[in-house]
């Protein structure tokens, strides 16, 4: 099969869908002929025009409330934040508009709006470009909430969020924009609350999110030459998250580490754990561990290592939970 | 002539009697709401619109039926105006199944697709940008359809606000922008708040025009608000309009404590703009005091049968609890 990036299967579900719906509409900044402050977009603005690829000023807050309206007015929005360290300047349009319009107007509106914004770490950026801020979208209902590790599932997963008639999260990974893998050239679209099982491993059960995917496979291949087998489990959707294959395959190794590079405290890794303890409670043979970002400021430069998990850090923990039971 | 009459002198008496019906049935609607209230049936706390009549029915009597309209929780004014069904709208305030949204928004939150009215909104400024993205549609799909948004004087000072200025005067989008200044955000007066009194200015620094007139004259808030709806239906671009206006006397229903003085509490029943309409009316239009009695008897039947329907309506149930979150 071939190969493309994870920005460039980005890139293909988005202009498939626009070539498909005249009624998408991209919203955000440097995102016409720029082609994105990543460059997902490229050359989607010499396709579609300015006005369907609609550069903006520097109002996230208002360019969010745009994005609602024209979703409320029958369109699709799909509004890009540059890093999901600002996202904050949109969370009411978010928190208090997006997720619950349909409910408190009983019903007689739909929000069609993907908010695209990708999470960074390790950029040597600092505090305030190298955060992953998913729980804060995790705690608001009434959002569809996407984090895909790979391009297939990013363009599998994103083609579905453009059809939603909800307002969908889609969070992206700076560090896996140039990462290359398997993307079939024909149409698919992958269902939201659906985990996928990356690895079979019958010892621990390693629920990775984002970036922590391809570093807990680096992890599980060097436990193995250690005789400890390693499931690792992607939920790929935060908001549905399929608690049922995280608890099925927790039952069947008895121990559990979540990681994220997400703030470790009331991190997305707190609520899957929770999922996890009242669904395996009894076949639990040791404590549930989450090895997470540091519950700090993120330091620019070569000190930011020490606050964000990696492989080794995983492996670390893995070992510790193997010898507590 | 006062200025009220002036620019009611290119009126139609019809037209003038339309709006008098209007105004005088928010007015009594909204007393029934202040009743209800009180004597606890309504969910929450409740933003009476009281006074600031001309307001709604003045714009919205400018669009067409095919506009949009987006305004704020001090909107029961705004939804009947747009013709909301107010017995829908009394069932909402009370949360009972057959409120206009169910029972689930509340006072706060009413919905008309139907009519052009696309919500009211309990988050200062938040649907600025969002009745601003309700017109963007409209100009990317030329439809040819213009949106108007109510937002009160507080919401001037949200940054949304200035955000969308900025956005809507460089896209040229098609929204008419109705600040009512009311004088006050909750309790503290413009005087503590604004830097600059006339929130109309505001559109200098964005290249579009801002108009501040009297929001208790409706004919000057009608034809102040049909030349902008004309702009912008004409790819003009946005109008910021500043109706000077006087609240009721509290924020809320529930509202606590004390603003300025006694005399500041009152001052609405000076500027009223329904005693106001009506010296116009009875006075160079020469309509006959029966008349208006009779839209004013009217009007309190209206508001009357609307709370009689609410309260006889179940409040909404468990079943409606998990419906309408995702569509």
């Amino acid at each position: 099969m071939r190969e493309i990036t994870y920005s460039q299967a980005i890139n293909e579900a988005i202009r498939e869908e626009m070539r498909r719906d005249p009624d998408i509409v991209l919203l955000g900044q440097d995102i016409g002929v720029y082609g994105g402050t990543f460059g997902v977009y490229r050359g989607l603005c010499e396709e579609f025009g300015e006005d369907r690829v609609r550069d903006g000023p520097l109002s996230e807050a208002a360019t969010a409330g745009f994005g609602i309206g024209l979703a409320v007015a029958g369109m699709r929005a799909i509004v890009e934040i540059e890093f999901m360290d600002f996202s904050p300047l949109i969370l009411d349009a978010v928190a208090n508009q997006a997720s619950k319009m349909r409910y408190f107007f009983g019903g007689k509106v739909k929000v069609p709006l993907v908010l695209r914004m990708p999470s960074a770490s390790k950029l040597g950026l600092g505090a305030q470009h190298s955060q992953s801020l998913e729980s804060w979208f995790m705690h608001t209902p009434g959002l569809l909430i996407a984090m895909p590790s790979t391009p297939y599932d990013a363009k599998g997963l994103l083609k579905t969020a453009v059809r939603q008639d909800n307002p969908v999260i889609f969070i992206e990974h700076v560090r896996l924009y140039a990462t290359k893998g398997e993307v079939p050239g024909e149409e698919y679209r992958l269902p939201f609350g659906s985990a996928r099982i990356v690895r079979e491993g019958s010892d621990v059960t390693v629920v990775a999110i984002a970036m922590m995917v391809q570093e807990a496979v680096q992890a599980a291949g060097e436990l193995e030459k250690e005789g400890i087998s390693v499931e690792i489990i992607d939920p790929r959707t935060l908001a549905p998250l399929d608690g049922e294959t995280i608890v099925e395959s927790v039952k069947k190794t008895g121990r559990m580490v979540v990681t994220h590079e997400a703030y470790r405290t009331a991190g997305v890794g707190a609520e899957i754990g929770q999922v996890a303890l009242e669904g395996a409670f009894d076949y639990l043979v040791a404590p549930i561990r989450r090895v997470a970002g540091k519950d700090q400021p993120i330091p620019a430069g070569p000190l930011q290592d020490e606050v964000f998990p990696d492989r080794d850090k995983l492996a670390a923990a893995i070992r510790d939970l193997m010898e507590e039971g | 002539m006062t200025d009220e009459a002036q620019h009611a002198a290119a009126v139609s008496p019809e037209q003038a009697l339309g709006w008098y019906r209007q105004m005088v049935h928010i007015r009594k609607f909204e007393e029934k709401v202040v009743e209800l209230s009180g004597r606890g049936l309504v969910s929450g706390s409740t933003h009476p619109c009281i006074a600031q009549e001309a307001v709604s029915v003045g714009c919205i009597s400018a669009l067409n039926a095919e506009d949009l309209v987006l305004a704020t929780y001090r909107g029961h004014g705004t939804f009947l105006a747009r013709g909301g069904d107010p017995k829908a709208a009394m069932a909402e305030i009370l949360c009972r199944e057959t409120g206009c949204c169910k029972g689930k928004g509340g006072s706060m939150h009413l919905c008309d697709p139907d009519i052009g009215f696309l919500g009211t909104n309990a988050i200062v400024a938040a649907h600025i940008p969002i009745a601003s993205g309700v017109a963007l549609a409209n100009q990317l799909k030329k439809t040819n359809r213009v949106t108007l948004c109510l937002f009160g004087d507080g919401a001037s000072c949200e940054g949304a606000f200035y955000e969308t200025l900025n956005m809507v005067a460089l896209w040229k989008v098609p929204v008419v922008l109705v600040c009512e200044n009311n004088g006050y955000a909750i309790s503290v007066p413009v005087k503590k708040s604004l830097s600059v009194p006339e929130i109309a200015t505001r559109a200098q620094g964005f290249d579009m025009p801002g108009i501040s007139i009297d929001g208790n004259d409706i004919a000057e808030v009608y034809e102040t608000t049909r030349r902008a709806v004309e702009r912008a239906r004409e790819g003009g671009g946005p109008t910021l309009i500043e109706c000077r206006t006087v609240r009721w006397e509290r924020h809320s229903a529930l509202s606590a404590g004390f603003y300025e003085s006694r005399e500041e509490r009152k001052r609405w029943q000076v500027v009223d703009p329904i005693p106001r309409f009506r010296t116009v009316l009875t006075g160079q239009m020469a309509v006959q005091a029966s008349v208006l009695e009779e839209i004013e008897q009217e009007a309190e039947e209206a508001a009357e049968d609307a709370a009689e329907f609410a309260i006889r309506s179940p409040l909404t149930g468990t079943a409606q609890l998990e419906q309408d979150i995702f569509a």
